[in-house]
Formats: structure tokens, sequence, C-alpha cells
């Protein structure tokens, strides 16, 4: 299990450095009283001094890091890297590397729920809040309750003289418990839940205009305030679920609804969620935890609605010019509205001078980012806008040839480019009298672009 | 408030004021000092000496300046043991307040602290808090237990923690059950046979339950423990996946991996034809694709474990190769493992798309990225026969850029293309000749000799071209040396009227002005060839070659097998097995994939199921012994090739058979010595250096010991003692040494040694620590005894005790190891006794007993194949890894089974012959 856990800023100064195992090695700290026990305790083997041995390997290394993994003398480390901090945990086992991998990630969520950003001031801010934490929930090494939500009931930095018995306990079996993302007795005046359906739809296509590789990776983000323990359950348009229910109908029904459903290509879910009901009747039920939240994550690769179609021409006109032409064509309703559109057109190492002229938003040359970036605020559906530019280039002898990095296109648009749909989130609360229809409920569709470019 | 401002003291005679804030009367004050006194300790500083002024604020109702004192006291107690002793009150105290975080907090605390005059007061509370009324102190505990056990193993099994542990599976909460399923497999990864966790299906069926309630973090430790079950039939096996499948839709990719590895592994006891089996293998591949959207560190793990699973089963991401195409932000080791993945998945149906993209790739900027694709673009052309020809225009579009490292790697490829498909693509060597200057790598370089070489007849200037290399022939690697001598020698024999003065030249170039042994003997050869039959010459130089094929950077089967039992671990990131990367005894234990039981009639045949047995034992031969084939005189002082294979047993050390020059005569004693050692270097133990082995003569056991002085003083008053050991061996004599040792003397001591001393076990098993003092110091040091030392003499059983016995033994107590050429005069002279003999199927079964000096008998059961000639040594490797499980398990299986009283292991072996290429058997006892 994890031996020991590192943060540094980025010279490498120690911040945290808590020690959970033995066998790998301390910090200047271990003291260097030599350990007076009996005559016969076998002799203790030559400690390295493991944080330092992460400095010198991976964050003074010259070379870009080639793995998250590091194995320096038979010492592992896993790190990864928030801003300018690092977080290292070292091991000297064969451990679960992607357990350790996720519990950094929750690590860092931890520290942002309790500080806020992750910076070297902050860390040093709550140092002793950051020693409580990591008490808490990694204990040998083997990761605990790590939920925010039931955290932040007893580490609070303030003390827990003044809790009453049934208070103790009741966060011992909340930390320990079933449904350890959430405590009892809440309660809201109003009864609201939020649905936002974010999708980030990823695209690369040749320059031909193939598609070379689409899909479209979204979560459901939840923000619940709902009194009591309520039992909520979510429905989509689930191919599955719609066919299955179909059958049932009229042939008719199950086409039309069918032409409504998506095929989900995978869905994983926050721990709220029983996962043995969505695998034996594909029903999304839960006890959903308070505040903000991510319900679950999705991939479609099928019928994706590609917002943008991006049209590049590049021309190489003699050693010292480049023609450029780029073509983006909005391929939805016309009735809304695509946000914060900027494309990236990428302009060789050696270019001395750009001239643009663009039909919609503003086109600029920036010379450090080595690309053309146009902006365009607000562009509605079915309509084709157009930038042409002629690049300079100084002679160079390089005979390494420009790599031509693809067009890419950052974007937003009010609706999900899967197609998914939110059909239904009823609520159940059977101790408190409220009931589904007292429930406000809001959703919202935001699709974004993720990765989304076109090969020149 | 902030906390910063603790970081910023630096000045002089900080420790003094720290010392005085500490014991100010005010409460607020002394926690302001305390966390000082962290911050300094977290940069390094050495806070040890404010040891009593920080445990004097232990006593606190406050619990944050609790938390920060045990912070400081989990430090620092090693170093201060005696003082440690005095916060123990305060941690006892805790463990009984009516706050339930207070009493876990103490007991989470009392555990990290490796002291052990504290860890006997923690005995106690640790018992009590394992069977707390709340859940958060008993998953506290449950932890402590593997905390403890770390410690003090024995103490743990003394006081029956263990059982308390397994008491817990049962628990009602689900974390206390996860903590203890972690606690346990932890534990037991350390006793690899003593079934520690008790998997059993009720058992099995508990973990599924709490499966499916608990923490992320608690279904991957009950995960990771299911994948080392054994299902008993596939019915079992196939409730256990259905269970386990609706993890694969958790947020967490760790469960996710680890649902993927007990699926992976349970897999193998599933029929292939049933539907269950290709349902479950369509549920694979959608959350493996899932793990690539997550974040760039885990898409790299996952990567890592695709790449096995792709090996493993092609099938479950055939479809998918898609989404292994790289993105343009894609930090660069997740790049690289995806190219890797691509080419494994590249197939006929496919190969246009992959070559398109690695044709892309082949313009990025990365170096190492780029390389990589280049060469993966030739591994397609020769795993996907119908791409060949578009992979060759491919690569010579991409010499066309002249980017030097592009053609270089290009023309590496094209050299394998040319080995896979000859006589096919020579049309474009005019090309890469033009490329011949820009060529500055070894690899190159030689790649582009061997092309002129092997087609030298085509090339109308290719003696001008290999003279062109010749001119700086010392300055070459020994590897562009060696192929330059090959392919000049190969141009002679196809063109030799034109080319006479060149071979000659680089013939004596490569006799007569190189140091190099390889590169002379290979001049000589050809020289000699070449002048006494070019005909011969000719076949043998010209002699056609095997084709190249894809498979060569697979990883080997069993490896991948074992890799696969490790899916989400770091040895699955490593693509090494644990041993390669963890000290001490974690990583000894192999995993192996179950065995369909309807598969595994090869197996039944060589290890007969008891029924069989109590009928063969009842046909015994039980005649006398038969006499040994004589032992040629070939394998005298043979080493051991199994002793790589043991080197994690045994240390360091490579066994060797010491006494060959009796090997003759298996009338002779044949007493398996090991090989001497240095067990104390003089570095260590201030010129003071201890190298020696174990050995039993006439019955007795000796420790035979060179002693040298390497230091510049004389040494006296030597003494020796033994920490307590699994077999209770103590010298029965003080050390005879008696006059000082002077410097650079070496004397030789014989130090007779018993069983009498006190027990304990040790781990490995056969792991005995030395302390030895002189009038300088105190050295220690530790020495593995080869277990054959503790076979008594009086091993021989009676033959109706022992087939009584046999059939008494259960048989899940079977293991089985495999020997080779195994002689019964040779295992007697180690008192391994041959009990009864038989011959089954050209076979000689031998039935051995033996021994061990603490009163357990070891029954064997051996077969011998005499001089079969079907195993080679290529097979080697296979049967290293079964024969190193085998006598692991033989090692540790005596002690888990009672002490005391005469406990049987059956240990049947199976032997065989290896036979060299020259016919030379090895030979050897373990």
């Amino acid at each position: 299990m994890i031996g020991g856990l590192f943060i540094y800023n980025h010279k490498g100064e120690v911040l945290i450095s808590r020690v959970y195992r033995d066998d790998i090695g301390y910090v200047q700290w271990e003291g260097s009283i030599r350990s007076s026990s009996s005559y016969l305790s076998p002799p203790s083997p030559p400690r390295r001094n493991a944080v330092d041995a992460f400095r010198v390997n991976v964050i003074h290394a010259r070379q870009q890091v080639r793995s998250p993994v590091t194995n320096i003398a038979r010492t592992s480390f896993f790190h990864v890297k928030r801003s300018n901090i690092w977080l290292a945990a070292v091991t000297k086992q064969n451990v679960n590397a992607a357990m350790v991998f996720e519990f950094l990630y929750k690590m860092c969520d931890v520290m942002s729920a309790y500080f806020g950003k992750i910076s070297e001031e902050n860390i040093k801010n709550n140092f002793v809040l950051i020693y409580e934490l990591l008490d808490e929930i990694l204990d040998f090494g083997y990761p605990q309750n790590s939920e925010t939500g039931a955290l932040k009931t007893f580490i609070t930095q303030q003390g827990i003289k003044g809790q009453t018995k049934e208070e103790q306990s009741q966060i011992t079996s909340q930390v320990t418990g079933q449904i350890g993302w959430r405590r009892e007795g809440i309660k809201y005046r109003r009864n609201e839940l939020f649905l936002d359906v974010l999708e980030s739809v990823n695209l690369l296509m040749s320059p031909q205009g193939q598609v070379l590789s689409a899909h479209v990776s979204g979560r459901v983000v939840m923000k619940s305030y709902l009194s009591g323990m309520p039992e909520c359950k979510f429905g989509m348009n689930d191919k599955i679920v719609i066919d299955k229910a179909g059958k049932g109908g009229t042939t008719d029904e199950a086409v039309k609804s069918g032409k409504q459903s998506i095929a989900i290509d995978d869905c994983t879910f926050h721990q709220c969620v029983r996962l043995s009901k969505f695998d034996s009747e594909r029903s999304i039920s839960f006890i959903p935890p308070d505040g903000e939240y991510e319900l679950m994550r999705y991939r479609t690769t099928k019928d994706i609605i590609l917002p943008f179609r991006v049209i590049p021409l590049v021309r190489e006109v003699g050693r010292t010019k480049l023609e450029v032409k780029v073509v983006i064509k909005s391929n939805f309703k016309p009735s809304l509205l695509a946000q914060k559109i900027e494309v990236r057109i990428p302009t060789p190492l050696n270019t001395s001078g750009v001239q643009v002229i663009c039909m919609k938003g503003k086109a600029k040359y920036k010379a450090s980012e080595n690309a053309i970036v146009w902006k365009i605020k607000r562009m509605a559906g079915m309509k084709e806008s157009q930038i042409s530019a002629e690049i300079e280039l100084l002679p160079t002898n390089d005979k390494k040839k420009w790599a031509r990095p693809p067009i890419s296109m950052n974007f937003e648009v009010p609706f999900a480019p899967s197609g998914l749909k939110v059909r239904y989130l009823k609520v159940f609360e059977s101790k408190l009298n409220y009931s589904d229809h007292d429930v406000i409920k809001w959703v919202r569709y935001i699709g974004r672009s993720g990765i989304y470019e076109t090969r020149c | 408030m902030t906390d910063s401002k603790y970081f910023t003291t630096n000045k002089k005679g900080e420790i003094f004021e720290l010392k005085a804030e500490l014991n100010n009367e005010k409460k607020e004050k002394r926690k302001e000092a305390v966390k000082k006194v962290i911050a300094a300790m977290t940069v390094g500083k050495d806070v040890s000496s404010l040891f009593p002024d920080v445990v004097n604020c232990m006593q606190t109702d406050n619990l944050e300046l609790k938390k920060l004192v045990y912070l400081y006291l989990m430090n620092y107690a090693k170093s201060q043991p005696d003082m440690a002793i005095m916060a123990v009150n305060s941690f006892v105290k805790d463990c009984e307040d009516p706050n339930p975080l207070i009493r876990a907090l103490a007991v989470r605390t009392m555990g990290c602290i490796r002291v052990d005059k504290i860890t006997e007061y923690l005995c106690e509370p640790l018992r009590k808090c394992l069977k707390d009324e709340d859940p958060y102190v008993r998953k506290t505990a449950a932890v402590c237990v593997a905390k403890l056990h770390d410690i003090n193993a024995q103490m743990v099994e003394d006081q029956g923690f263990l059982d308390s542990l397994r008491d817990l599976i049962a628990d009602s909460n689900p974390m206390v059950v996860a903590n203890a399923v972690a606690a346990l497999s932890e534990i037991s990864e350390s006793h690899p046979n003593s079934n520690l966790l008790d998997l059993n299906p009720q058992n099995i069926n508990k973990l599924l339950t709490a499966l499916n309630e608990c923490t992320e973090w608690g279904q991957i430790f009950i995960l990771d423990c299911l994948s080392n079950y054994n299902p008993k039939d596939e019915r079992e096996a196939q409730s256990i996946c259905e269970r386990v499948t609706p993890r694969l839709s958790h947020a967490n990719s760790a469960v996710v991996l680890s649902a993927v590895k007990v699926l992976m592994k349970f897999l193998e006891l599933l029929p292939k034809e049933s539907d269950y089996y290709n349902t479950l293998l369509k549920k694979l591949s959608p959350p493996l694709v899932t793990l690539l959207s997550g974040e760039p560190e885990v898409q790299y793990v996952a990567l890592r474990n695709i790449n096995l699973i792709v090996q493993k089963r092609p099938e479950i991401l055939k479809q998918e190769i898609k989404v292994f195409f790289v993105k343009y932000n894609d930090p660069i080791y997740v790049k690289l493992e995806k190219l890797d993945i691509m080419i494994r998945l590249a197939s006929q149906a496919n190969i246009a798309q992959v070559l398109a993209e690695l044709k892309e790739y082949a313009t990025e900027v990365d170096v190492d990225f780029v390389r990589k694709a280049v060469r993966a673009i030739g591994r397609c052309a020769i795993k996907v026969e119908q791409s060949a020809e578009r992979c060759v225009s491919t690569l010579l579009d991409l010499i066309q850029t002249k980017v030097n490292y592009v053609v270089q790697e290009a023309i590496v490829v094209i050299r394998d293309i040319f080995r896979k498909y000859p006589n096919k693509y020579e049309s474009i060597i005019a090309t890469l000749c033009e490329n011949l200057d820009s060529l500055d790598e070894p690899d190159a370089r030689a790649a582009m000799i061997w092309i002129v070489g092997e087609y030298a007849e085509r090339i109308d200037n290719a003696d001008e071209l290999l003279e062109s290399f010749l001119e700086g022939f010392h300055d070459e690697s020994t590897q562009v040396q060696l192929t330059l001598l090959t392919a000049i020698v190969k141009l002679f024999l196809k063109k030799p009227s034109e080319t006479q003065e060149l071979v000659q030249q680089v013939l004596s170039l490569a006799t007569q002005d190189s140091d190099n042994p390889d590169l002379r003997d290979r001049g000589y050869i050809y020289w000699r060839l070449l002048s006494t039959d070019p005909v011969t010459a000719k076949e043998v130089v010209l002699s056609e070659k095997p084709l190249i094929s894809e498979e060569t950077d697979l990883i080997e089967p069993t490896l991948l097998d074992e890799l696969i039992c490790h899916i989400g671990s770091l040895a699955s990131v490593y693509h090494k097995p644990p041993n390669a990367f963890v000290e001490g005894s974690h990583g000894i234990h192999r995993k192996h994939l179950p065995i369909q039981h309807s598969r595994s009639g090869a197996t039944t045949s060589v290890i007969p199921s008891q029924g069989d047995l109590l009928g063969d034992l009842l046909n015994l031969d039980l005649g006398p012994p038969v006499n040994v084939p004589q032992v040629s005189s070939m394998q005298m002082g043979a080493v051991d090739l199994l002793g790589g294979g043991l080197d994690s047993l045994v240390g360091d050390k490579i066994l060797l058979i010491t006494t060959c020059s009796t090997l003759q005569s298996a009338e002779l004693v044949l007493f398996f010595m090991y090989l001497i050692v240095v067990w104390l270097p003089a570095v260590k133990a201030k010129g003071l250096e201890i190298c020696g082995t174990f050995s039993r003569r006439q019955g007795h056991m000796y420790m035979d010991m060179t002693f040298t002085n390497k230091a510049l003083q004389h040494m006296s008053d030597f003494a020796i003692q033994f920490n307590k050991n699994s077999f209770g061996m103590i010298p029965t004599s003080p050390l005879p040494i008696h006059t000082p040792l002077m410097p650079s003397q070496t004397i030789e001591v014989s130090l007779p040694l018993n069983t009498i001393g006190p027990v304990m076990k040790m781990d490995p098993l056969n792991n005995l620590q030395v302390a030895v003092k002189n009038n300088i110091d105190v050295f220690y040091f530790s020495g593995l005894i080869p277990l054959n030392i503790f076979f008594v003499e009086d091993g021989k059983m009676e033959r109706q005790v022992f087939l009584a016995t046999w059939k008494d033994i259960p048989t899940r107590m079977n293991c089985s190891t495999r020997l080779r050429n195994t002689v019964s005069g040779k295992l007697q002279s180690n008192n391994i006794y041959t009990i009864a003999k038989r011959n089954v199927e050209g076979q000689d079964m031998l039935y051995q007993s033996l021994k061990l000096t603490n009163g357990i008998w070891i029954l064997a059961e051996l077969r011998i194949q005499p001089g079969n000639p079907n195993y080679t040594v290529r097979e080697l490797p296979q049967r290293l890894s079964l024969s190193n499980r085998g006598i692991s398990c033989f090692l540790t299986f005596p002690f888990a089974l009672d002490q005391g009283s005469p406990t049987f292991l059956n240990l049947r072996a199976t032997s065989w012959v290896l036979s060299h290429t020259t016919g030379t058997p090895f030979d050897t006892l373990f």
C-alpha cells in the first residue's frame, strides 16, 4: 500500500510529508540517534532519502516527464501535478496503481473543497488541516472514506469538544456507513434540484472531411437541495430502456421513440448509484449527496451531431509564403445560437508576418502561440463563415518540415450533441411530507468542444 | 488565521524558544508552539530534542492539539523509545474514551509507533477495540492488526488477533469488512500458503454482499482479494462474475480495473462455447474504452493494462482501434502507449486507417514518438502481409522528408521488411543508397550494410559502397563492424572476381588489428572457410535465413498470465513480475491463472487423484532401491541451471555441487553444499569479513565460516549469537576463536550447531539472523539456511507406516514440484530415503520420506523419466517457475502445521531430465 505522501512546490521543496510505512526512506527528521534496542534486533536497512530521490529524478529532471510512475531504487513514485504543486505517493510494494492515482485525485478534490485552489500558499496556510486529513483518509496507506460531505462533519479545525454522544455516533456511523456521502437530518424550506447535462464533443477529421474519430463524453452534474434522505430515480432516452419499453406498446410508438433514443457506449456512476440495479434493470436509482456532485459520466460514438464543420485549405506558395483559407459551417437548428467560438489555425515557427481577412468576428495572429486565433461571439445554426490568411515565412535552412498541427476549435452550444434527453428525475421521500411534485427541478444542456480538430 | 507563518521562523536558538513556548501555561500558546514544531519537522529540521516537552502537551482535551502531538510522536518515537513510553498511559486512557473518534485515533496512532515496548501495551486496547460497539473504531482496529503484524508478526499470531480479524469479515458494517479484508490480504502475502483468508464459498458470499455497500476504496480491497480466489467449478465462477460485472460502471477507475482483473481470471474457467462467456467478453470492452477518457495518469495505467489484455484476449478490443488514435495534446507517455496498442490491434480490416495515422505521427515533433511511429509502420508490414507494399511506399515517402532520425529509423525497419519478404522490394534499394551519408547511428548503418551485402549482386557499386564504410572501420561500433565483415564476405562470394582485395582487407582488419575477440573469431572463421572450401562457405554464408515474424515483441506467455493476475497493480504498469521490483517476502509468491478443470487432463495424468493413488500404492513394487544410474563425468562442476530460478529463495547464492570429484560413484557421500558466500562484507563491519556456508556431517550440523580481518588493527574477543529462528537453531559451543585476529589474517572455524534453542517463525522460513561481536563493535548479518541440513538421519519410515500415512493425507495438501534427474543414492546421502519404487509407463516413481530436526515428516513421490530427450533447455524458464513455487511451498508448508506431533506433508514431485544440446545432463538436488 501507499508508503508515504509528499507535496512539493515547483522548486522541489517539501511542503507536506507524511510517512505511513517504515519501508520507504525517511525525511531528515528520522534523526541521527541510533536505535538503542536490544543487541539482537535485526539491523535496520540503510535508508535512502525517498523525498530527495523524487526531487532529483523527477522534479529537477531536465527531460520532460516520460511517465507518471517512476521507479527509483526499487521505490515507486506516483505523481500528479496541480498548477505548480506536485503530489507524490511513494511505495515499495506492488500496489494497485489505479487506486493510488484515484486517491491522489480525490486528495486534490478534498483539499479544494476545504480551502479552494491548490497552491503553495494555501497549502502552507492549511498544513495542520492537511495533516489531519491525511491521518483520516489514509490509514497505514489504505484509503479510507474520503467524501468531503462526511469529512466536513468532524474535521473542522475547530475541535469537536462540544458534541453530544448522539452526534458522535452519528458522525461515526456516517463515516463508516452505507450512505457515507450524505448525513441525516438535512432540511430545506424549498426542495430544489438542478440537472446539468454537460457534454464535450471530440472530433478528429481528415483534411478531406472524413471523420477519423468522434465521440461525446458527457457528464450529468446534479445540484440537489433536498430534505431528508430522498430516494431518486433518473431516466433518460437510453436506447436500451426505450426499446424495452417500446416492446409493450405499438410498433409506431417504438419507432417514434426509437428515433429520439441514443445508444450509450458506456457509462459510469457516482458511488451513490446502485450499480447492481443498473446492471439488472438499467434503472438509475440513488440517494444523492447534498449539494453539487457528478451523477454520471457517459460516452457515445453513434449519431453524434457535429455542431461545426471545418474546411481547411493550405497552399504553400514557394518557400516563403503560405496561403490559408478556412471555412466553418454550423450544423444545427437555425433557432439556436452557438457561443464563444474560437478557431485556432497554427502557423509555422518561421512566420514573419500574417495578413488576415475574415467575414465575421475578429482574427489575430498571435506570434507567441504560433497561431492565428479567430474569435466569433455568436453564430446561429446553418450558417457559414470564412477566413483567409497569407502567411509570410522567413527562409530557413532547417531541413525539418513543419509538423502542421491540426486546426482546433472551441465553442459552446445549448444542446447535447449526443442527443441525450433527460426524461424524468423522480424524488421520493417517504418520511417527510413532500412529494415529487413539490420539488422544483431545472434541467440545462450545454455542449462544449472537447478536442475538436481538423487536420490540414 | 493562517498557518504559513509557522514556516517562516528561522532564527538561531529556535529550539530553545520552542521549548519555552511548549511549557507555557496558556493552552493556546502551547498549541501554537506544537504547530511550529510540526512545521519545522515538515521542512526537515531535527526537532527530536523537544520530545519530552511535546509529549507533555499530550494530556489535553483539545482534539486538534492531540492530533498534532500524535503526529510528532509517530515520527520521533522510534528515536526515543524510552521517552515514548511516557505516552503509553495517555494512549491506553484514550482507548477507553467515551468518544469513538478519540478511541479510534488512539488505536490508530499507537499502531504507527514502532517501538517494541509500546507494542506490548497495545495488545489489550487493540483487543477491546476490535470488539468495540462503534464501527468506526472497529474499522480502525482492523488496520491496526496489519500494522502490528508488520512490527511483530509472532505476537499477532500468539495473541489471536488473526482470528479476531477473520471474525470481522462477517461484520455488519461494510467498511469494517473491507478493512479487515485489506489487512488479511496484506498479512497473508507473507504466508503465501497459509490460507489465512479462508476463502470459502460462504465467505465469498459475504464479500460479494459487502461489495455492494462499501466505499469505493473498500470495493477495491474486496475485488483484489476476490481475484485470489479459485472457484471450484464454472458455475461458481459464473455466479461470482455476474455479481462483479456491475462494478464495471463505477466512476472510480481502480474499481473498474480490479473488476476487470477478477473477470479476466475467471474467464479462464468458463467454457468457451457458452453464451455467458461471449457476453462477458462483450461487456469488458466499453469500460476499458471509458478508462481512456479519464485523467492522463489513469489513462496511462489503463493503457499499460490494455496492452496486456490485448495480448491475452485480442477479441475484446479488436473493434475499438479508433479510440487508441493519438490526440495532439496527449502527454507523451499516453501517446507512446497508444501507439503500441494500435500495432497490436492492427489487422487487414483496419490497416489503411492505421497507416494513415502512423504517417501523420511520423511528422510530429517528439523524437521518441516519431521513431516509434516509423518502427510501427515496419511492424505493420510484417504483421499484415497485404499491407506490406503500402507500408514500404509510406516509408519511402518518409525517407524523402530527409529528416535525419526518420530516415535512419526507416532504414532499420526496411531491413526487417526484407527479412520478412525477401526478394520483393529490392527496387527501393537505390533510394536507400542515396541516404548513405546521412546515417550516423550504428543501428541504421548496420541495417544499410546488411541490405547492401544481402543484395550485393543487384547493386552495381556494392563494392564501392561497402568500401566507403571500411575507411573508418576501427571507429565503428562492434555491431557495424560485424555486419560489415559479413556483408563483404557475402559480396565476395557473389562477385569473387572484383572483390578479392576488399575481402582481404576486411579480414585483416578484423583479425589482426582488432581487439574484439568476437570480431576476430568471426574473421578467422570466414577466413578458414573461404580458404579451405569456398563451396561450403557459400552454403554457410549465403544460406536461406528463417523469416522473422511479428511475435518477437510479445510478452512471454507465462509472464503474461502472471501479469494478468496483477491487473491494475504496479506489476501491470511495469510489465514485470512483482519480485522484480519489490523487496522482501511480498513478491515471492507468484500468481497463476486458474486452470479449467475439464481441460486439465494433462495435469491429472501426472498427479493421480486420490482414488487412483490408493490402487497404485497397493501395487507398489516394494523392492530394494534400484541402482543409481551412473552419472557421467561430463557434469562435473556443472553450475546448476536452476540456481538462477532459486535466487529469490536462497538469496544471491548460486547452488554449486562442491563435491564433484566424488560424483563418479554414487556410494560416496554426496552432501550438497552451498556455495560459500560473503555474509558480512568488510565495508559494513569495520573491516571484518565473514563468509561461510552450512553443512551436515555425520549427523551434526555445522556453520563453516571464514573470518578475515581487513582492517588495520587487530580484532579480539569474538562472540556469536543467533536470533530466535524457525528451527530453534543455536550454536553448541562458543565461537572457537581464541587468539586475536591480526590485520589481513584469515581464520577458518566450524561452529557446531543444534536445534534446541527457542523457536520463532522467520520470514522466509529458513532465515537466520546472526550477531557477531568483537572488541570493535557488534555486527549483524542474516543468511538463509539450506533446508537440507535439517534432514535427519532417521528419516526412513517403515513401509507400512508410509503406506498408511500416505493414504491419510488429504489431497489438498499436495503440492507438486519438479526436480531434475534426482538419484536416490544421492538423496539418501542427504537423508532423503527411498521407501519404494515402481515403474509406470516407463517412468520411475520413487516414494520417499524425510524428517526434519523439528520432527516434521515429509513424504514425497518422485517421478523420473530416464533420459527423456523431449525436454530441452529451451523449456527451462517455464519449468523453473513451477519448481520455484513448489519449493517455496515446501519451505513454508511444514511450518504451518503443528510442530509437536508428527504431521505429514505430501510432497509429490516430478522430475525430468534436461538434455543439453551437447547431451550433458544437468543435475541438482533442489
